[in-house]
């Protein structure tokens, strides 16, 4: 009896820690380590799990002057800034129509919208594979019925199309789903504010700059760092597409995909590891400087 | 009047946009349904004579689709399980509990959260490597099985839960892990159903990671089984059409069950936060 009351006090003690232990311990091992390691290994060129040989920053100059590496990063960028400042404009109009009042089937619209993020990745990959063959492609079937565009219009096979085809599944992907974030944020504006507006003689686009876009500008920042932190991380979708090589002239290759060849194809862990730290560096700066240029540098979130 | 055409026009609007997103999901179950050979032939759907299963017959006999499948299903349904289960304990820690540590803790979850995972892929890599677990589902499982994100889902949903509520179960002889099971779990209901979704999708879609674990091909899980199929069956697009259909399928079939869930747990943080 007196053990179990002892049980009972210590379980109660220490409750919390034992809750939080599991995160502890895979953190740990499995993020920290790793992590730490990572950072090492930043510093040597290896190949395979036995030959390592220092070479201080000697990886981190190397990617100064790797032009691979300078063609991956212009295409990681070009890719990102498409996903900010065509898909989430896209995205926020779409939620601007689905949020008219009078709105039927808004449920239907919204579903529909976001239908495309139930697929995987992979999966639309190589869907897209399909459709952008050459000759017998819907897309270029589609094109060629309404612009003229000819069959023979190779998307994967051509440098300057590539990037277009990327944009665009990934568009296709992406522009419902962000769109859920921006109808949730005009959903929870205060209607008091509009009404406000409209009796000091505002018009629908002065309600919209004054109004809607400070109530959506949290959840717009927090919608533009997620997006560009996921660009910078692009990987299945050229890989598959494209194969590993980066298709045509590297024109599809991205950082995480020059990370993957030189880490698990070349077997350069080092040099993998110093550019996945070039890209975390990369990823940090970015958002801050995001949060810092829309002002949500103080909310802390 | 001008409000009327605006209406129609907003509406033309939406289903133009409706038709664009669906077109290629539509195509894809299109393609599934056509005789291998008819593929191109048609643009959509062929004639309904023409239409045929073979593709999904020649996908169960020439390839082990079924052990794909089954390999995703075990995978996915016991990542799902853990995750669900050190998310949901850690996030009711950090929720219902002070204690020295927290705000380390708490700021640690967050900066672990900026970095990219790609960083420690090599370490991470090295590591199941020494010990032992490569080409194993337990060296796929183990990295993931604790979600930050996921705890930050539940710490936001078990703030609600009153205190006193806790504190009667404790007079009442409950146990801290009783409360845990019993109140917080089951007042959290609809963020069990989405978090269970996210991270379904999450370990279902999982293609990089997988891809370095597992040599094998008999313990592929479907991404990567796809992946190797598009290298194989380059020719046999109806096969790898009818492949991808099904592999989507759980992913749309459990959405459609916690649609509901889904929506407000993924836009809870953004919103309130």
């Amino acid at each position: 009896m007196i053990g179990s009351r002892r049980f009972f006090r210590w379980q109660h003690r220490n409750a919390p820690y034992l809750f939080i232990a599991p995160f502890v311990a895979v953190f740990c091992v499995f993020g920290l380590y790793p992590l730490v390691k990572s950072l090492w290994l930043s510093f040597y060129i290896t190949s395979g799990p036995k030959s390592r040989i220092f070479v201080g920053l000697g990886n981190f100059s190397f990617l100064l002057s790797d032009p691979d590496f300078h063609k991956a990063v212009w295409n990681t960028a070009v890719f990102a800034f498409f996903s900010v400042f065509l898909q989430l404009p896209l995205s926020l109009g779409l939620a601007l129509l689905l949020n008219r009042k009078a709105l039927r089937a808004r449920n239907f619209f919204r579903l529909v919208f976001f239908s495309p993020h139930l697929v995987g990745m992979v999966f639309v990959a190589v869907i897209f594979m399909v459709i952008f063959q050459p000759q017998f492609g819907l897309l270029n079937r589609a094109l060629n019925a309404v612009a003229g565009i000819p069959l023979d219009t190779k998307w994967l096979g051509n440098r300057d199309l590539v990037m277009p085809a990327l944009v665009l599944t990934s568009l296709w992907m992406y522009v419902g789903f962000n769109m859920i974030y921006f109808l949730a944020a005009l959903q929870a504006v205060n209607q008091d504010l509009y009404d406000a507006a409209k009796v000091d003689g505002a018009n629908a686009w002065q309600q919209f700059l004054h109004v809607t876009l400070p109530s959506i500008k949290p959840v717009a920042v927090f919608v533009v760092v997620l997006s560009t932190i996921g660009s910078f991380q692009l990987f299945e979708l050229p890989y598959l597409l494209l194969g590993n090589s980066g298709g045509p002239e590297n024109a599809g290759l991205t950082v995480v995909m020059y990370l993957f060849q030189n880490g698990f194809e070349t077997g350069d862990l080092g040099y993998a590891s110093a550019i996945g730290w070039t890209l975390a560096l990369g990823v940090l700066v970015v958002s801050l400087v995001q949060m810092k240029l829309t002002g949500a540098w103080k909310r802390g979130d | 009047m001008s409000r009327t055409v605006l209406r129609i026009l907003l509406y033309v609007a939406l289903a133009l946009c409706s038709v664009v997103m669906l077109t290629p999901l539509v195509w894809l179950v299109s393609a599934c349904l056509k005789k291998p050979d008819d593929l191109f032939s048609y643009l959509f759907f062929p004639p309904p004579g023409d239409l045929s299963l073979r593709n999904f017959h020649d996908l169960f006999t020439d390839i082990e689709f079924t052990r794909f499948l089954m390999n995703s299903c075990f995978v996915s349904g016991v990542a799902v399980m853990v995750q669900l289960f050190f998310a949901s304990l850690g996030g009711f820690a950090l929720a219902k509990y002070e204690f020295p540590g927290k705000k380390p803790v708490m700021i640690l979850m967050l900066a672990t959260m900026m970095i990219p995972g790609q960083v420690m892929l090599g370490p991470l890599y090295e590591l199941i490597y020494h010990i032992g677990l490569m080409d194993s589902y337990l060296g796929l499982i183990v990295p993931g099985c604790v979600s930050v994100f996921g705890m930050f889902l539940f710490r936001q949903s078990m703030l609600q839960i009153p205190d006193d509520l806790l504190e009667a179960g404790r007079i009442d002889g409950c146990s801290e892990f009783g409360l845990y099971w019993n109140v917080a779990l089951p007042v959290s209901r609809p963020m069990i159903g989405a978090f269970c979704l996210i991270s379904f999708m999450g370990t279902w879609n999982s293609f990089l990671w997988p891809q370095i674990v597992l040599h094998n091909s008999q313990r592929f899980t479907l991404p990567i089984a796809l992946n190797q199929m598009v290298g194989l069956y380059s020719q046999k697009y109806g096969v790898l059409m009818a492949g991808t259909f099904l592999s989507i399928l759980p992913v749309v079939i459990l959405f459609f069950i916690l649609q509901k869930e889904f929506i407000s747990g993924l836009t809870a943080g953004a919103v309130k936060g």
